[in-house]
C-alpha cells in the first residue's frame, strides 16, 4: 500500500511517474461495465479506502464493549433483556448483542480483507521484479533529485578514482549497484517493501487461521466433583459449543477424573486475608482405550494439554454430600450437590430435588457457609472461604417439583410457586441447620436428612482449536514484517561523472527526513570530495 | 505459590516517596512552564534567554532527582508486595508514569524535545495525583490468574507503548496548534501569548516527523501487547481471543494507530488528519485504562478497586 499513492511530499521525490489521478477516470464519459468494475476494484484497493475501513472497524467495535455480547457474556444479555425488554429487542434487531458476528461488522472486515488481497497480490509481482532487477537508471537531471551535491574533480583519472571509492562505499553499505562508464547507480532497502508485504500477507493469514481454526474448534464445560470421572463424549458435557465444521468423531477418546481439589488462602497478611493464592485440581487422565492413567495438576494459567484438547480450570466450589431418607425409610437421595459460590468468602447456594421420595416429592434450597459466622442482624454469613467451621442450612418445600413439565429443569433453581414451604421462612418450622456428620428430621413426615461430608468440585473447560498455532505464527510474522517495514529506508544513490566534476544525488521512495544528512555522510565516508589524481587503493579495501 | 509475606509498612513508605516525587514533578512543571513563558517573551534579549535556559536546567535537574525518587517508590512497592509492582491500577499508574518519565528523559539524549518537558511533567503529575487519591489500594498478593511470567512481558510492553504514544500525541498536539488557522490569526491576548510560546518550538514538519517516530515505535509495542495478551489469554482465559471489553479496546486502539500509519503515507490524510488520529488514539488509550477498567464489565478487571 505504501507505494501506491505518495504523499504530498512524496510525490516530489518521484519525478518519473506522476501519481495516478483517479478523478480523470471517474468523470470520463462512457466507461462501461468493465470500466466500472475496474474503478470499483481500484477504489476498494486504494490506500484511502483501507484507511477508512480501518477507522470504520475501530468505530464499529465500540458498541460491542457497551452492550453485553452473547459470546463473551451470555448472562449479561439475559439480564439486559429482563431489565429493558423493549430496548433489548430493538438492539437485538441491529445485532448489537452479536456485534462481532453481525452483518455490518462482517461487511467491514470482508471489505478490508478484499482490499488487502487486492493490494497485496499485484504488489508481490511488482516487488519480485524489483528484487531481481538491477538498480534504477541514472536520472538525466541529477539536480532535481531531493538530495544533491556537485563538486569539482578536475582530471578524468581523479574522477574515476572518485567513482571507484563511491562504489566501494556503496558496497560496504550493502547497496545493490551497477557500475557504468560514467558513474554508478545503486539502491537498497528492498526489505521495506518485503516487510510491508509480509505484514499484510500475514494479516490475511491471521484472519484465515482464525476463521478456519474457529470452524473446526469446540469448547465444552464440565463440572467435576472430587471422585467423579468425565468421559470425552458429547453426552458427558454440561454445555458444549461446536465450531461450524465440528464433527463429534474428532473428540479425543479420553477420560479425566478429579482426585482432589485444593485451595490455598492467605492467612498471614491482614490486608490480604482470605485471598486465594493457589487453586490446584489433581486429576488422572487416560487417553485412548489402552492409555495408561497419568496424574497431573491443573492450575489457573496451567491447563492440561492432552492430544487434541486442552483442559482448563475455570472455577471451583463446594459440593456438600447429603443423604436423604424419605418418609418410608428408603434412600431417596445420596451424593454430592454442586453449590454455586455467591461471594468471596464462598457463601454458596445449592438446590436439592428429591423427586422419588414418598409419600411426597420435595425440594430443598440450601446455603452452605464454609466458615459460619453470625452478622449483627443475626443472619448467617461466611467469614472465610476455607471450610473452617462449615454449616449447611436448608429451606424445605413440599409438593410437585414440576420436573415432568420441564418447569424445574434448571438444577440450580427450584421453582417454588406450586410448592408449600415446610421449613424456614414463614413456614412455622425453623430452617434446618447441620454441621458435617449431623442429621435432622424433615418436617411433615418427609423423612430424614444427613449431612455426611464435604467435597470440592472444579469447573473445567475442555477446548480444541487447531488454528491457534497458525494464528500465533502469522501474528508474529506480521510483527516482524511491521518492524522490517518501519525501520528500513528504501534509498537510491547515484554518482555521475560530469564535465569537470562529479554529481551525487539521492532519492528515497518515501518520507525520509534524513536523506540530506545521509548523502552528506556518504560523501564524507567515501572520501570523494577533493580527490586528486593518485588513486587511493586503501579506501576500496 | 504457597504463601506470601506482604509488607504494609514499606508500602506506606513507598506511598510517601511517590507523593514526594509528585511534589518535585509539580515544582519542575511550574519551572518548565515559567521557562517556556520567559523564552517566548525574551525576544533577542540575551539575559532573558539565559535566564529561561537556567530555569529549564534547574527544572531538569529537579526532574531527574524526582525520577530517581519515583523509581525508588516503584521498587519499594514491588518489595512490599513481593512481586512486580504493576498488577492493579494504582501500581500500573505509578510504574507507567515512571516509565513515561524515563522514556522521555532518555529520548532527550537522541531527540531535542526539551520543549515538551512541561507537557510531560504536567501529565505525570495528573496521573500520580489520580493514582494516589483515586486508585490507591493496599498491597495484595497476586490472584492465581495473574501468577504468570506473562504479567512481566505483557504489562511492561503495554506501559512502554503508552509512554511512546503519549509523547507522540503531545507532539501532534503542538503540531495541530501550529497548523490551526484561527490560532495563528486571532488577536485575543491569551492566544497571542500562547503563540509566542509556540514560536520557540520546532516547525511543523519537524513536529510531524518526531510525532511519527514516537507513534510508530508505540504501534509496534502495542502490536506486541496485543499478541502477548492473546497468548496469555489462551492460558488464563481458555481462549486467545474473545472480544472481552479490554480486548475490544486494545483492538480499537490498534486500528486507530494502523489508520494513523496509513494516513501518514496517504495524500490528503498526512499532516493534520494524521495528527488528529494520533490524539484520538491517545484519548482511546486513556479511556481504555480508566473508563474501561472502572466501569466496563469484563474479565480484565485488575484495577483492584
Ligand atoms: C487478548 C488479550 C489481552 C489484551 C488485548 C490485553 C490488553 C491490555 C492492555 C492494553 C493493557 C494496558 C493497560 C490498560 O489499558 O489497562 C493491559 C494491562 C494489563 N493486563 Fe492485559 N490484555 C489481555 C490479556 C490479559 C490477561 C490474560 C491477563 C491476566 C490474566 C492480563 C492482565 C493484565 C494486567 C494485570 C494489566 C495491568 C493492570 C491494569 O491494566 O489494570 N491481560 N492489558
Amino acid at each position: 500500500m505504501a507505494l501506491r499513492q505518495q504523499s504530498k511530499k512524496g510525490t516530489r521525490q518521484k519525478p518519473k511517474r506522476a501519481p495516478r489521478d483517479y478523478s480523470a477516470e471517474v468523470t470520463s464519459a462512457d466507461i462501461g461495465a468493465l470500466g466500472w468494475a475496474r474503478w470499483i476494484w481500484r477504489q476498494l484497493t486504494s490506500m484511502r479506502t483501507a484507511l477508512i475501513l480501518l477507522l470504520l472497524m475501530a468505530v464499529a467495535s465500540v458498541p460491542g464493549s457497551l452492550y453485553p455480547q452473547r459470546t463473551a457474556d451470555p448472562n449479561g444479555v439475559t439480564q439486559f433483556f429482563q431489565a429493558n425488554p423493549q430496548l433489548a429487542q430493538t438492539l437485538d434487531r441491529f445485532q448489537l448483542f452479536d456485534v462481532y458476528s453481525s452483518a455490518w461488522f462482517s461487511a467491514i472486515y470482508i471489505l478490508l480483507f478484499i482490499s488487502l488481497v487486492g493490494c497485496v497480490l499485484p504488489r508481490i509481482g511488482v516487488h519480485w521484479g524489483e528484487l531481481t532487477a538491477p538498480a534504477p537508471l541514472m536520472p538525466r537531471n541529477m539536480s532535481r533529485m531531493p538530495a544533491y551535491a556537485k563538486f569539482t574533480v578536475a582530471t578524468p583519472a581523479a574522477q574515476k578514482t572518485a567513482v571507484d571509492r563511491a562504489t566501494a562505499q556503496l558496497k560496504r553499505e550493502r547497496y545493490r549497484l551497477v557500475r557504468e562508464a560514467n558513474g554508478v547507480r545503486a539502491e537498497k532497502g528492498y526489505l521495506r517493501e518485503t516487510g510491508n508485504l509480509l505484514f499484510h500477507a500475514s494479516l490475511l493469514g491471521v484472519l484465515l487461521a482464525v476463521g478456519i481454526g474457529g470452524a473446526f474448534s469446540y469448547s465444552g464445560q464440565r463440572v467435576l466433583v472430587e471422585g467423579e470421572t468425565f468421559v470425552n463424549n458429547l453426552a458427558d458435557f454440561d454445555s458444549f459449543t461446536p465450531g461450524l465444521f465440528f464433527n463429534a468423531d474428532r473428540l479425543t477418546p479420553m477420560s479425566l477424573s478429579l482426585t482432589n481439589f485444593s485451595t490455598t488462602y492467605d492467612l498471614n497478611n491482614p490486608s490480604n486475608r482470605g485471598i486465594p493464592i493457589d487453586f490446584r485440581a489433581q486429576v488422572v487422565s487416560r487417553v485412548g482405550a489402552e492409555g495408561l492413567p497419568k496424574s497431573s495438576v491443573i492450575r489457573v494459567n496451567e491447563p492440561l494439554e492432552l492430544p487434541g484438547s486442552k483442559v482448563y480450570l475455570t472455577g471451583n466450589g463446594y459440593a456438600p454430600v447429603v443423604t436423604i431418607f424419605d418418609g418410608k425409610g428408603n434412600v431417596a437421595f445420596d451424593g454430592p450437590v454442586v453449590f454455586l459460590p455467591q461471594d468471596s468468602n464462598m457463601t454458596s447456594l445449592g438446590v436439592i430435588k428429591v423427586p422419588d421420595a414418598s409419600p411426597s416429592q420435595f425440594g430443598i434450597q440450601a446455603f452452605f457457609y464454609p466458615t459460619a459466622a453470625k452478622l449483627k442482624s443475626g443472619a448467617l454469613t461466611s467469614a472465610f472461604p476455607a471450610a473452617g467451621d462449615p454449616l449447611l442450612t436448608m429451606f424445605v418445600y413440599k409438593g410437585n417439583l414440576g420436573l415432568d413439565s420441564g418447569l424445574n429443569s434448571n438444577v440450580f433453581q427450584l421453582n417454588v410457586h406450586a410448592m408449600k414451604q415446610v421449613a424456614g421462612g414463614k413456614s412455622g418450622n425453623k430452617a434446618i441447620e447441620l454441621a458435617p456428620g449431623q442429621s435432622a428430621k424433615l418436617p411433615d413426615g418427609l423423612g430424614r436428612v444427613y449431612f455426611t461430608g464435604i467435597k470440592r468440585y472444579a469447573s473445567l473447560d475442555i477446548t480444541y482449536n487447531p488454528g491457534e498455532l497458525y494464528v500465533l505464527a502469522f501474528a508474529i510474522l506480521a510483527m516482524v514484517g511491521l518492524v522490517m517495514m518501519l525501520f528500513t529506508k528504501r534509498r537510491r544513490v547515484w554518482v555521475k561523472i560530469v564535465e569537470g566534476g562529479i554529481e551525487v544525488a539521492a532519492l528515497s521512495k518515501h518520507k525520509d527526513s534524513n536523506l540530506d544528512r545521509m548523502l552528506e555522510h556518504f560523501i564524507k565516508s567515501a572520501k570523494i570530495k577533493n580527490v586528486t589524481a593518485k588513486p587511493a587503493k586503501k579506501a576500496t579495501k | 505459590m504457597t504463601s506470601v509475606v506482604l509488607n504494609p509498612e514499606l508500602d506506606a513508605i513507598s506511598r510517601l516517596i511517590v507523593l514526594g516525587a509528585m511534589t518535585l514533578y509539580s515544582i519542575a512543571f511550574v519551572m518548565f512552564s515559567v521557562s517556556l513563558a520567559r523564552a517566548a517573551n525574551a525576544g533577542k534579549d540575551k539575559t532573558q534567554i539565559a535566564r529561561a535556559a537556567l530555569f529549564e536546567r534547574i527544572a531538569l535537574i529537579i526532574t531527574v532527582v524526582s525520577v530517581v525518587a519515583h523509581g525508588a517508590g516503584v521498587l519499594t512497592r514491588g518489595i512490599a508486595a513481593a512481586r512486580v509492582p504493576w498488577a492493579n491500577m494504582y501500581e500500573f499508574s505509578v510504574t507507567g508514569s515512571f516509565v513515561v518519565m524515563s522514556i522521555y528523559l532518555l529520548s532527550l539524549i537522541f531527540r531535542p524535545i526539551k520543549y515538551l518537558a512541561a507537557f510531560v511533567t504536567g501529565f505525570v503529575v495528573l496521573i500520580l495525583g489520580s493514582a494516589t487519591t483515586l486508585f490507591y489500594v493496599e498491597v495484595r498478593s497476586l490472584m492465581p490468574a495473574l501468577q504468570n511470567y506473562w504479567l512481566l512481558i505483557h504489562v511492561t510492553v503495554a506501559i512502554l507503548a503508552t509512554a511512546f504514544f503519549m509523547i507522540g500525541a503531545a507532539l501532534a498536539f503542538i503540531y495541530l496548534m501550529r497548523e490551526w488557522e484561527w490560532f495563528n490569526k486571532t488577536k485575543s491576548p491569551l492566544v497571542v501569548s500562547a503563540r509566542k510560546v509556540l514560536a520557540i518550538m520546532p516547525k511543523s514538519d519537524k513536529l510531524e516527523r518526531q510525532s511519527y517516530q514516537f507513534n510508530i515505535i508505540g504501534l509496534i509495542l502495542w502490536t506486541f501487547t496485543l499478541i502477548a495478551g492473546a497468548i496469555w489469554a489462551d492460558k488464563a482465559w481458555h481462549r486467545f481471543w474473545g472480544w472481552d471489553t479490554k480486548e475490544v479496546w486494545t483492538f480499537i486502539i490498534w486500528c486507530i494507530y494502523m489508520g494513523y500509519g496509513h494516513a501518514t503515507v496517504t495524500r490528503g490524510w498526512d499532516g493534520k488528519r494524521a495528527a488528529w488520529l494520533s490524539m484520538i488514539g491517545f484519548v482511546a488509550i486513556l479511556f481504555n485504562f480508566t473508563i474501561v477498567n472502572l466501569y466496563f464489565k469484563g474479565l480484565h478487571v485488575y484495577s483492584g478497586l
